[in-house]
């Protein structure tokens, strides 16, 4: 290694400078090899296996953002009078967190952009985990050997929920602190040790002088710090695996047709962050968000209407919104289920789609590999529940924002909560049955125009006066497209006696497993693909239609 | 003296003092009251105004608040309402109601600032109320912007929302948003408590406090209000900022992925 450069020395002849360079710096780090192993990386093109980079240069914006901020945010309780240059507080008594936002906002050059980028870019950030994870989903990207690389990002986006809801409460004004005191009843209704953790949290009785510092910590230390270790093992897998790509001429399981990172995706993934860049920065410089100048100091004897946290946690706000006011009160004490259960259904509606993966594999009993991407209508159970999760959620979302419904549509907010109690338990199942019918149909429709092609538009009058319309056919890069998918068999449990007509024993749960397998699929579950006779048959003829 | 001790159970006797006292007291007044021009010419447009209320409000209010404004099963009493709730209930264009709902929506005034005054005179000529207030008591110019902020979030915010854009209640009510609303009818509906708003009487919120939080609404919520942060996207909060990011952040950015995404680099044919 050390006698690399040698050579060329040796010749008489000096090396470019870069090339001297990178020498150097190989010698110490050893990373040309690497650099080889891993520069020409392939990865597919589609425009949606760009949604992640999306979120990864909104967090990377949000990072920079976020170190600006700090250096002018007092993360204090300490009461305060303002005498800033925003005349509608001035000699408003506030925390220090809330005086030093509004200086950002107001004195400090290019704070109140710096913050509305922050925000903005926050927004963005979680939306865009959002739309990854349901890409990764509906195209069945989260199968073997993505497993884990799908809690990872799973897990980013739970802890950028925690990690946008601490930084939203850290400015301490009347919406966040209404927020963090919905927090703190929601922690107060758990049995037992409801009092002991609000009581820890907060350092004594809310609000105390504590929490703005310790969510301080955890909203720019703790939590980003866990996420930054999770975003590069995610993208550390996503080398080790190779990006998985629509299924096409060409493209197999074992290969992966694409362009290489170096230089095409470099170049490509700079000039996208610039434009998610551009884009945020132009939404922050034209639109508010989170103007605390407005919202006013918290105070715990005021509260306002719309009180609502940021998207990502509106769904929680939902669930206690449309939740009934149940109490039991048993030996003296209070046990609060009008905000124990959604408290309790809080993490099932995310754990429901978070172990999704293993439940198929284990319905279907697939333990193959894949980097192949599914079309969703091919798998139309997977996709009819994605759809119903994603239905669910906009739910507890409409609940959560059942006032401004009211307002906003003329309609009385109790009957749009009673919507919402009953579209909680109705409308995933309705958006269930309703997307697998929509996948079957797909299917057929796919299955029709590999045999008999595309409908071309052109009317053809027969000699004999008959009218047909002229189809085309598809080429074979569409054909084997449409075709390649997999058909799958349901599990079977097996015969119920064996080879000496013994009664064989079979678990309940085997049987469950089977009965959900036919359920994936049966007859019922996937139209059959057309096969090569069928396809013959029908285009050999004379004059088909 | 006798004649007098005897007639004084005759039946007509009340009658005769009470005759000899109403002269007294009459004379009296007519000796000692001062007889302004003036004043005569006022009380009689005072009454020529009620007057004139009176026929407008049998027109286009005795339908639903009663003949005599005892009110009825379609209107309440307006005895005591004083001159202050008809001239923001008429003056917003509340009243007349078009049609029974969950609540009397603001809409375009119908009547003359003249014939609300005449209106308010025959209603408060009905009992004493709250009194329309005048341009000094409300005027917003040099009160404390700031008093009037911490007001409004302790006592309006609830309903009303942080800086008065509006708030949901319960069955189809509703606080209506209070961007540019004229700080007369602020002051107003503090005094009145329309419909399902609570009153605040001088007692409760002393009339500099009230002038106070109608220039703090002035300052955040009207033409003049200055958005040090751009566009307020109504000003309703995160349910608009999050849909917001949805449709046009992540949609604008969704589409910018599409157009980089077709911009390939085209592979060599060798």
């Amino acid at each position: 290694m050390s006698t690399a450069s040698s050579e060329s020395t040796a010749a008489g002849r000096k090396a470019p400078a870069g090339e001297r360079v990178a020498d150097w710096a190989d010698g110490r780090l050893g990373i040309y090899s690497l650099a080889k192993a891993n520069m020409r990386k392939i990865f597919p093109d589609h425009w949606s296996f760009m949604l992640g980079e999306v979120a990864l240069y909104s967090f990377i914006i949000i990072i920079l953002t976020g170190v600006y901020l700090t250096l002018f945010f007092h993360p204090s309780m300490n009461e305060v009078e303002y005498h800033g240059s925003y005349v509608p507080m001035q000699g408003v008594r506030m925390s220090e967190a809330f005086a030093s936002t509004l200086d950002i906002s107001f004195d400090v050059r290019g704070g109140l952009l710096v913050r509305q980028i922050h925000h903005w870019a926050a927004l963005i950030f979680l939306g865009a985990m959002f739309v990854h994870m349901m890409r990764v989903f509906f195209t069945g990207a989260f199968r073997k050997p993505r497993e884990i690389n799908w809690l990872f990002g799973f897990l980013l986006f739970v802890l950028g929920m925690f990690t946008g809801f601490t930084g939203y409460s850290l400015p301490d004004d009347l919406l966040s602190g209404t927020g963090v005191r919905f927090m703190e009843g929601a922690m107060l209704s758990v049995p037992i040790v409801g009092t002991y953790l609000s009581m820890f949290l907060f350092g004594g009785e809310f609000p105390g002088h504590d929490f703005v510092a310790r969510f301080f910590s955890v909203h720019v230390l703790l939590l980003p710090g866990i996420m930054l270790g999770l975003l590069v093992a995610h993208l550390i897998l996503v080398f080790y695996h190779k990006h998985t790509q629509f299924a096409g001429p060409g493209r197999t399981n074992k290969n992966v047709v694409g362009m290489p990172l170096l230089p095409v995706y470099m170049a490509k993934a700079g000039g996208f962050f610039f434009l998610v860049f551009g884009v945020i920065s132009v939404i922050a410089a034209t639109f508010t968000v989170n103007p605390i100048w407005a919202l006013g100091p918290y105070r715990p004897d005021q509260v306002s209407t719309n009180a609502q946290p940021d998207w990502y946690m509106g769904f929680s706000e939902g669930l206690i919104r449309i939740m009934p006011g149940w109490e039991i009160h048993l030996w003296g004490h209070t046990l609060v289920l009008g905000v124990f259960i959604p408290l309790m259904v809080f993490p099932m509606v995310l754990a429901a789609i978070a172990v999704y993966p293993f439940i198929e594999s284990w319905v279907t009993g697939d333990k193959r590999e894949h980097h192949i991407a599914d079309r969703p209508r091919n798998a139309p159970t997977r996709t009819a529940f994605g759809a119903a999760w994603i239905a669910w959620y906009t739910v507890m979302l409409i609940g959560g924002g059942n006032d401004l419904v009211a307002t906003h549509f003329d309609l009385s907010i109790n009957s749009i909560t009673w919507f919402v109690r009953i579209a909680f338990f109705v409308v995933p199942v309705i958006v269930f049955f309703a997307t697998r019918r929509i996948c079957l149909g797909l299917q057929r429709r796919d299955k029709d125009k590999v045999l008999h092609g595309r409908e071309s538009g052109i009317i053809k009058r027969l000699p004999h006066g008959e009218f047909i319309e002229v189809h085309e056919q598809l080429s074979q890069e569409q054909l084997h497209t449409l075709t390649s998918h997999d058909q799958n068999k349901p599990y079977e449990v097996g015969p119920e006696t064996d080879e000496n007509g013994v009664q064989r024993k079979v678990g309940r749960s085997n049987k469950l497993r089977a009965r959900l397998s036919k359920g994936y699929y049966g007859e019922q579950a996937q139209i059959p693909k057309p096969t090569a006779e069928e396809y013959r048959e029908i285009t050999s003829g004379h004059g088909h239609h | 003296m006798k004649k007098l001790s005897a007639r004084r159970r005759h039946p007509l006797a009340a009658l005769v003092v009470l005759l000899f006292a109403l002269a007294a007291t009459g004379g009296l007044y007519a000796a000692f009251a001062p007889a302004g021009e003036a004043k005569a010419d006022q009380a009689s447009s005072q009454s020529l105004a009620i007057e004139e209320g009176k026929k407008l409000y049998d027109v286009g209010c005795s339908s639903c608040h009663g003949t005599g404004g005892q009110g009825s099963s379609d209107g309440p009493s307006l005895v005591g309402v004083g001159s202050a709730a008809v001239d923001f209930q008429v003056g917003t264009g509340r009243m007349p109601a078009q049609q029974p709902g969950a609540q009397v929506p603001e809409k375009k005034k119908i009547y003359s600032e003249d014939e609300i005054n005449q209106l308010a005179a025959y209603v408060a000529s009905l009992g004493s109320g709250p009194i329309k207030p005048t341009k000094s008591q409300y005027d917003p110019s040099g009160a404390d912007i700031a008093n009037g902020g911490q007001l409004f979030r302790t006592n309006c915010a609830q309903c009303h929302n942080f800086t008065g854009e509006g708030g949901a209640l319960t069955h189809g009510k509703y606080a209506p948003g209070l961007g540019d609303v004229d700080p007369k009818h602020v002051y107003e509906a503090m005094q009145t408590g329309p419909q399902n708003m609570p009153s605040f009487p001088d007692k409760v919120m002393p009339e500099q406090d009230k002038r106070d939080i109608a220039a703090y609404l002035k300052t955040v919520n009207s033409k003049d209000a200055e958005n040090p942060g751009g566009y307020k996207l109504g000003g309703l909060g995160p349910v608009v900022e999050g849909l917001f990011a949805w449709i046009f952040g992540l949609g604008a950015l969704i589409i910018v992925a599409i157009w980089v995404a077709a911009r390939t680099a085209k592979a060599k044919k060798s």
